[in-house]
């Protein structure tokens, strides 16, 4: 929690607590009204593209403890919201949509796949686990799919807006409202995570898995908890993912998703939640963003065409822009010119090499 | 039954070229290429696009095509590997993963979302062609496995005696070392690259004349990725069995199972084989700690 200087944590307490200085009270008071207050003043557009943001930052917050705190990798993303996604599809089928049903169930579905993943994961490390979670990927998809062509239409299914105590959640502001709310739920719940002594667990997993070991850290339980934590967020993301959308297809769960994920998390900073709210945010908008750019240009006709491929590119262009010039992604940056306005005027010089 | 060998041998030997384009990343830089698919389907395109401006006629075209291949896979590690040298290995990973992006989206900028037949462009056609034993296969699925053949046999012959060969095989083992003794290492990896994407466009020219050149081809490169790693990811000799192993589970799947099993079943050797031997048939079984 420590910034450039200027406060001192002196009590351990102090030390622990997670908003420690007044000028980050008042920061977040003003986030908190300005969340609160932004329907009043925003389009629908914006409000909408605020809950995509706030959906895909659920997801993102869930492989964030997974990658960015304990270390492990994981390509199966995809995988375990489609998992998700696809147990509140079947409940729904079978008449049983409430989400007091369908989302403990996505969560107990999404704990199982965790175990089944994290169990394997004891004895793989690195580029090996991730190549069986891209494999848990493919096999997900696989049942999904099997699902689907022999239960269900073969296109897909419909899902009915959620209905809880007689509310029924539809519209575009109380979706906004919803989101907005498990998002900043969930965003609690992992910073807390790394105050916590899981959390410090992973994190020492993270670093050197040997030393973890030799301070006492189960590695084996501390790494499948790891697992199991983010598959249950992550599925929780993907019932709420088919609830919003409506409809819930295998296609939706490409490999290119669980790529998005990896991009949100790295653009935004491995390890930090914060990061995985800007990354969410700017993987979500960089579409609409080229589509506001291209919209100003005035292109000649016929240019459409060429929309998707180019935001495509763009996608794919940013994120290798940020892993080769900027690993510590948007936090990395944000840190940076935090630091030299907490500094000033001792600026600090960047280390360099003798070379 | 012969017709599920023949085909098998033919699955095999895509896979096997695919397969060898990843071996040979990973030994040289310990960095998997996951991009190999779309270099597959950028050699496809290469060749159409060669086909289209400089001319038809295959002796030119056909070489001209494998020369850029080779040359892309140069150029990509030199613009985009390179830089990662120093960061962890995810990164380079997930570089290579962009890469396949970047590639995908080019080849629908310039070619469009659009199947095409390279073949007829050449001048040539694809006749079925009877083997004993009551199978059936097609011209270009016999060069597909010539050009495996061929490929491995290259491959062998120049990584055990070519001078560059062994050069390869010492940066990849130890690049520091290698380096001290005086070997190019960056060089050697730059090939290393060339030489895999020389492999994956050799596929995907041969599959873009034998079935359809279109940008999703790149789904064969993951499959082919799970043979890679069932034969060990170091391992250049177990690509063979693996490939065999592999296609021969795939055809088995696709005349006795369902399609969508069929697509899956690659992934699911891939787990096995994680599972009961993660280092591979033919793998380094101590390559597991060094990732």
């Amino acid at each position: 929690m420590a910034s450039g200087s200027g406060y001192f944590a002196t009590t351990y307490e102090a030390d622990l607590r997670l908003v420690d200085t007044p000028l980050r009270w008042s920061a977040l008071c003003a986030l908190v009204i300005a969340l609160t207050a932004l329907p009043l003043l925003a389009s629908p557009f914006v409000l909408e593209l605020v809950t995509q943001t706030a959906l895909a930052a659920v997801g993102a917050l869930a492989l964030n403890i997974l990658t960015g705190l304990a270390g492990q990798i994981s390509l199966g993303h995809a995988g375990f919201i489609a998992a998700g996604a696809f147990t509140t599809a079947m409940l729904v089928e079978a008449g049983w949509g409430s989400p007091l049903a369908t989302i403990p169930s996505a969560a107990v579905v999404g704990a199982a796949l965790g175990v089944a993943v994290g169990i394997p994961a004891l004895r793989l490390k690195g580029l090996y686990l991730a190549l069986g979670t891209l494999a848990m990927h493919y096999v997900v998809l696989y049942a999904a799919g099997e699902l689907q062509t022999r239960w269900g239409s073969n296109t897909g299914y419909t899902i009915p807006p959620p209905r809880l105590f007689g509310l029924v959640l539809k519209g575009t502001l109380s979706w906004y409202y919803a989101l907005v709310f498990i998002a900043a739920v969930v965003l609690l719940v992992s910073v807390n995570l790394t105050r916590s002594r899981a959390g410090r667990a992973f994190m020492a997993i993270r670093d050197r898995e040997i030393a973890a070991a030799s301070v006492g850290i189960h590695v084996a339980r501390y790494k499948v908890l790891a697992f199991v934590t983010s598959s249950v967020i992550t599925a929780v993301a993907g019932a709420l993912f088919a609830y919003y959308r409506g409809f819930v297809s295998v296609e939706a769960f490409s490999l290119f998703l669980a790529v998005e994920y990896i991009a949100m998390v790295t653009i935004g900073g491995l390890g930090s939640a914060l990061g995985a709210v800007l990354g969410a945010a700017f993987v979500t908008l960089l579409p609409y963003a080229i589509d506001g750019v291209v919209g100003r240009l005035e292109l000649p006709g016929g240019t459409e065409y060429y929309l998707f491929p180019a935001k495509f590119g763009a996608f794919g262009l940013l994120m290798a822009a940020f892993l080769i010039f900027e690993p510590e992604g948007l936090v990395g940056i944000w840190r940076r010119v935090r630091n030299w306005f907490a500094l000033w005027p001792f600026r600090r010089r960047p280390l360099r090499s003798a070379s | 039954m012969t017709q599920v060998l023949a085909t098998t041998l033919v699955v095999a030997s895509l896979y096997a070229l695919l397969g060898a384009g990843y071996v040979l990343v990973y030994r040289a830089s310990r960095v998997l290429n996951l991009a190999q698919g779309d270099l597959l389907t950028l050699g496809g395109y290469l060749l159409f696009a060669v086909t289209a401006t400089v001319g038809a006629v295959p002796a030119v075209a056909v070489p001209l095509a494998v020369a850029l291949s080779a040359l892309t896979g140069f150029v990509i590690y030199q613009v985009l590997i390179r830089p990662m040298a120093g960061h962890p290995v995810f990164a380079a990973v997930l570089v290579t993963v962009t890469l396949g992006i970047l590639l995908r989206a080019g080849i629908v900028l310039v070619f469009a979302d659009r199947i095409r037949h390279p073949l007829p462009m050449l001048g040539w056609s694809n006749p079925p062609v009877a083997l004993p034993g009551g199978s059936v296969l097609s011209a270009f699925d016999l060069a597909t496995l010539g050009t495996a053949v061929v490929v491995f046999g290259a491959l062998f012959a120049f990584l055990r005696f070519s001078p560059v060969g062994i050069q390869m095989r010492a940066a990849g083992e130890r690049a520091l070392l290698a380096s001290q003794r005086g070997i190019n290492f960056q060089f050697v990896f730059a090939l290393a690259w060339a030489l895999a994407a020389l492999c994956g466009g050799l596929a995907g020219m041969l599959y873009a004349c034998n079935v359809r050149l279109e940008p999703s081809l790149d789904v064969l490169g993951l499959k082919a990725f799970a043979v890679a790693l069932v034969g060990g990811l170091d391992s250049l000799a177990g690509v063979i069995p693996a490939a065999l192993i592999v296609a021969g589970i795939e055809v088995l799947s696709v005349r006795y199972g369902d399609p969508l099993l069929s697509d899956v079943s690659p992934f699911l050797c891939l787990l096995a084989m994680l599972l009961i031997r993660p280092w591979g048939l033919l793998g380094t079984r101590e390559e597991l700690d060094r990732v």
